[in-house]
């Protein structure tokens, strides 16, 4: 294997053009599976949600879910598709274990919901993501690799199978090509997905959350030179975060140019994007051309959703996600910039959720955007699951309002909450970190500096008011932090007769 | 006591209603005769004596509290393997679920459980009902009673045979191209294939979804009736049932053995009324016709032009479906695994594991089927075949346009002996030739005695428009009524 | 001329997961040439403008209420598995994704 020097990102996309595509799983928060009546719930004991039809065992059949086909026509709805008047579910022959039937269910060439868009805001422009098709299929089991070094397949001498996600109804969501959006492609592929789930959470269908794989995506990028024919797509699969999507198609980017620079050729296949390096490396290369004989499922009955359901449905639908960020931009006061950097850190909800338990729209911004964010971002996972909840936060930022808490020990107590220790309030009393605003004590910490260095009392009371800071560090060093810097300041000057 | 053993099943629901004997004598004497002639017949790979004594007794138990009792209440049937039983074994003829026992009970197995009838066990059959002799059973061979060398027809050869043997007044079958039909023309039995969707699929071992039907059968047109309203009816789990309520099939049995069948319409479907056909069948089926027309039926030829492609049809679309219905077969969650010695590769396992769980006629049929799917072979085969179907469907519309019902021999030759249409696949399928019609359609049909061919029985087709399931049995109950029932030669000795 | 290769039989095996024997090969070659000469038949009707049936039930919208139903215990799902291990279904080595 022979080791290149990979271009920067700059470099790789000044040649090209890049086309992208994005197809997103979502497992719906229906109650039970898509074709049986086992319970969806995230968690239980392995093989413990399972009947004879979501095992697959002979002579079961499948019954489709009313609540599934809903939550499917709302999210067509939502992103402009029209509404299949008539169509079938299909079966996805292959062998895979994680497959009770050996097939899946889904739908080929009659998806429920086809033909709409969704329009995101990068850089402050809207580009306008076509939706190919929205369909309905079911999930399959989790596959547990054993005997390999890392868990993973390769490897492994033998896997186990757990059925319990087998059959949890799945939406996938499938772009039309994405041309012309130049080097913010990775950024237009972040904001769909970011868009893209805001708009199912706020359809209340799924959790929407990546990490515990209610959401799932897989990236197509190609590269073309500028005025050819699109080039040769590959699919990244294994995309788990926000930050992954963009990453990943950055990756891609600079992989492919890499290669069309070099006069090699671009391979379609299915490459696995990695979490921990962030590059992409190719799925084991198939000797055949996967022919998946979908036929109509004949255990299944048509669909066909009556328009007039449709339209009550679609009456229902909440208020779109950008429609409701431009009114709490405006009532937030944000600028443009500001609000897109709520809306990419998925930060919308959460803050709305903290204005309503009382704080004001800059300190929840704050916060969330501040440290919330920076320890999102460093253990790899999303806002929403970062540990510390809205009302956690209002209450955070009442502490510090009513000055019980200053900056600095405020970072401290959140860092508690998200570690599990309980609220704000008792995080700062279980670890007594309580501004300590008792001048009593404080004074006695002052008093305490100024004879313990007499030589800066004297530049002080000289009028080097400056000195002074010497001295509340040091009253700072006493009371572990846990004074109020300025209040202490004004109490060395007093007692120096200096202000 | 052995002559209960010899009485229709309305008859011994009678006999234990009255209590002129207790369903466990009753469910005795079946055990009885089945260690008797079992061996001799084999259709049955699992006798259940202990579950059919418990049932017996619940029965017994009810009528001594003084419960209502079902119309079949007591009365033992036999279930063809292919119908899962909770806890009792279920292989559907194959070696690939040798030994498995299912934790949940088929729809049709529970409606006979609640009806009060009693499960004798589970009858033998072609392999996941691929084939028309039962000699594709992984099991062996189910025997003619009418002639040991012969077969029983299939892929219910076992429950046609345990009716014919009298080891069981009733049984049940499922019929995908005439696995009820063809069994009981070749046994001299009743054999009724209800609409699609008419009775539940829950249960059944797949074979071909959009055309497997559970159906009663019995050594009477009356207690094949009896039989069927107890199993039919809307069930839930199963998405292509029907949600209507069951044909009035006991009622139109009684009018038929009136005798009478005066403004009665029958098709003779000019297709299926000369090639193909022996002609000791033929000339049975013409005198059936006959017996009929003094019933009062009127007899016009009507034609179905596309019947002719109804067979081609349905080798592409029943092993299409099968390809994928027997997927899961696979050795991981139940039934068989071989091969699996720590070095091999799952999909090495699988493949082994299918390849010795599987007979030869499932697999010609998988590997057929994953063809008739492949991309570039789907619109020339299994796309055509579904637009065949839409014209067969159209040709039985515009047939019962013009008559009541559509009649045929069943199927075109009598018992054959075994292993006479093994060396060439295409020779058995064309055991289905008449049948195969009404199940691509969706329809009912029913088989029924007509009279002997070179001492073998031959059966009479009759088939009717969908949920019209109750104008077949009144004509059957009318043929039966002027051409009497048939009686094999004894087994004894 | 076949309608179907003895190599074309052998990835029809390897797709339906069948580890035929050499023997059977040849066979199931002879004998499914037969049968798909025999099937072919349905191509000499003309059904361009034919809808296909894929059901012969005219019934749509078969929906079930969203309502949680008894699984089956972890013993009764294990019970018919050939190989169990830490309470899963346990499978050889998986070697390729698809083929």
């Amino acid at each position: 294997m022979t080791t290149t020097t990979l271009p920067t990102y700059d470099e790789a996309i000044a040649g090209f053009e890049p086309v992208i595509g994005l197809e997103t799983h979502v497992e719906l928060g229906t109650n039970t599976k898509m074709f049986c009546g086992c319970p969806t719930d995230f968690g239980g004991e392995p093989n413990t949600r399972v009947c004879p039809v979501c095992l697959g065992l002979p002579g079961s059949l499948p019954v489709a879910n009313k609540a599934a086909i809903e939550a499917t026509i709302r999210i067509g709805l939502a992103l402009n598709c029209s509404i299949a008047t008539w169509c079938r579910f299909a079966r996805k022959n292959y062998f895979y274990p994680d497959m009770p039937k050996n097939f899946q269910i889904s739908q080929y060439d009659e998806p429920l919901c086809v033909d709409g868009y969704l329009d995101v805001e990068v850089d402050g422009k809207t580009v306008r993501i076509g939706i190919e098709r929205v369909h309905l299929e079911e999930d399959t089991g989790k596959t547990l690799h054993v005997g390999g070094a890392t868990g993973r397949i390769h490897g492994a001498t033998e896997s186990l199978v757990d059925y319990n996600r087998a059959g949890i109804p799945l939406v996938e969501i499938v772009t039309k090509p994405v041309p012309g959006t130049g080097a913010l492609a990775p950024e237009v592929a972040r904001a769909y997905v970011t868009e893209l789930r805001e708009v199912i959470r706020g359809l209340g269908v799924s959790d929407v959350r990546m990490e515990e794989g209610s959401l799932r995506c897989d990236v197509n990028t190609s590269l073309n030179r500028p005025g050819d024919e699109w080039g040769t797509r590959t699919e990244t699969k294994n995309v788990n975060s926000l930050r992954s999507v963009e990453r990943a198609v950055r990756t891609e980017i600079i992989r492919q140019s890499a290669v069309l620079e070099g006069g090699g050729r671009i391979v379609q296949e299915t490459r696995h994007f990695s979490e921990e390096t962030g590059d992409t490396r190719p799925g084991r290369s198939k000797e055949t051309a996967t022919d998946y004989r979908y036929f109509p499922e004949p255990d299944l009955v048509p669909l066909a959703p009556d328009p007039a359901w449709v339209e009550s449905l679609r009456l229902a639908l909440p208020e779109p996600p950008r429609d409701r960020r431009k009114r709490i931009q405006e009532s937030w006061g944000l600028s443009d910039l500001d609000m897109q950097s709520v809306v990419n850190a998925g930060a919308v909800e959460l803050i709305e959720e903290t204005v309503a338990a009382g704080a004001t729209a800059a300190a929840a911004r704050k916060w969330w955007l501040g440290e919330l964010a920076r320890r999102a971002n460093e253990a790899g996972i999303d806002l929403a699951s970062v540990g510390a909840t809205p009302a956690q936060v209002a209450e955070l930022q009442t502490l510090v309002d009513s000055g019980k808490l200053n900056d600095k020990l405020a970072r401290v107590v959140i860092e508690g909450v998200v570690a599990g220790e309980g609220s704000p309030t008792e995080v700062m009393e279980a670890r007594g970190l309580a501004v300590v605003s008792d001048t009593g004590a404080l004074t006695a910490a002052v008093d305490e500096a100024i004879a313990a260095n007499p030589d800066v009392a004297a530049k002080v009371r000289d009028g080097k008011v400056a000195a002074a800071g010497a001295l509340v560090g040091a009253v700072m060093k006493t009371t572990k932090g846990q004074a109020d810097a300025k209040t202490v300041r004004e109490l060395i000057l007093e007692r120096l007769g200096a202000s | 006591m052995s002559d209960l053993t010899r009485m229709t099943a309305a008859e011994l629901a009678g006999t234990i209603a009255k209590g002129d004997a207790s369903a466990e004598e009753v469910t005795r004497a079946h055990l009885d005769r089945i260690a008797a002639v079992d061996g001799k017949v084999h259709a049955f790979l699992h006798v259940d004596a202990d579950g059919a004594i418990n049932a017996a007794r619940k029965v017994d138990a009810k009528r001594a509290a003084g419960d209502e009792l079902g119309p079949l209440a007591g009365v033992p049937v036999a279930v063809k393997d292919v119908l899962t039983t909770r806890g009792v074994p279920t292989t559907a003829g194959s070696k690939i679920l040798e030994g498995w026992r299912p934790p949940y009970d088929s729809t049709v197995v529970e409606r006979l459980r609640d009806a009060g009838t009693v499960i004798l066990g589970k009858t033998n059959m072609d392999e996941f009902a691929m084939g028309s002799s039962t000699e594709y059973s992984a099991y062996g061979p189910t025997n003619n009673p009418w002639d040991l060398g012969r077969i029983p027809g299939g892929s219910g050869g076992g429950s046609a045979a345990a009716i014919a043997a009298y080891e069981a007044p009733l049984a049940i079958g499922t019929d995908t191209g005439g696995s009820i039909r063809q069994p009981g023309a070749v046994t001299g039995t009743v054999g009724s294939k209800p609409t699609y969707g008419g009775t539940s699929r829950y249960g059944l071992i797949a074979f071909s979804s959009s055309l497997d039907t559970p159906g009663p059968c019995a050594r009477t047109v009356l207690d094949a009736a009896l039989l069927h309203e107890v199993m039919a009816g809307h069930d839930w789990r199963d998405s292509t049932s029907i949600p209507q309520a069951v044909p009035p099939v006991v009622e139109a049995a009684r009018l038929g053995m009136t005798g009478d069948l005066t403004g009665v319409k029958l098709g003779v479907v000019t297709e299926f009324n000369g090639e193909g056909a022996e002609p000791g069948v033929l000339a049975a089926f013409h005198d059936a016709l006959a017996a009929l027309t003094k019933l009062g039926a009127e007899v016009v030829e009507v034609s179905a032009p596309h019947f002719q492609y109804a067979l081609p049809a349905y080798y592409l679309i029943a092993p299409s479906e099968c390809s994928s219905n027997l997927a899961r077969f696979d050795g991981v969650r139940f039934g068989l695994r071989v091969g699996d010695d720590g070095n091999r590769s799952l999909e090495e396992v699988m493949s082994l594991t299918r390849e010795a769980g599987f007979g030869p006629e499932v697999k010609r049929r998988i590997m057929l089927g994953t063809y008739a799917l492949s991309s570039g072979y789907y619109d020339a085969y299994y796309g055509q075949a579904q637009k065949v179907r839409t014209l067969i469907t159209q040709d039985f519309n515009a047939a019962f346009e013009q008559v009541d019902v559509l009649v045929s021999p069943t199927t075109p030759f009598v018992a054959f002996p075994f292993g006479s249409r093994t060396s060439d696949p295409y020779q058995m399928y064309l055991a289905d030739l008449f049948t195969i019609p009404t199940n691509l359609y969706g329809g009912p049909g029913i088989s029924v005695p007509c009279g002997l061919s070179e001492g073998l029985p031959v059966g009479f087709q009759i088939m009717a428009p969908t949920m019209a399931d109750d104008r077949m049995y009144r004509v059957a109950a009318a043929l039966e009524s002027a051409v009497g029932t048939l009686t094999p030669p004894s087994l004894e000795g | 001329m076949a309608a179907i290769s003895r190599d074309e039989v052998a990835h029809l095996a390897r797709l339906s997961r069948l580890a035929v024997t050499e023997q059977e090969l040849d066979t199931f070659a002879g004998q499914l040439d037969v049968i798909l000469q025999a099937v072919a038949r349905v191509g000499e009707v003309a059904a361009a403008d034919i809808p296909p049936t894929s059901h012969s039930v005219p019934l749509t919208n078969v929906l079930r209420e969203d309502v949680v139903i008894n699984c089956l215990t972890r013993e009764e799902a294990l019970a018919g598995a050939p190989d169990v291990e830490d309470d899963r279904f346990r499978v050889p080595r998986i070697l390729d994704e698809e083929a």
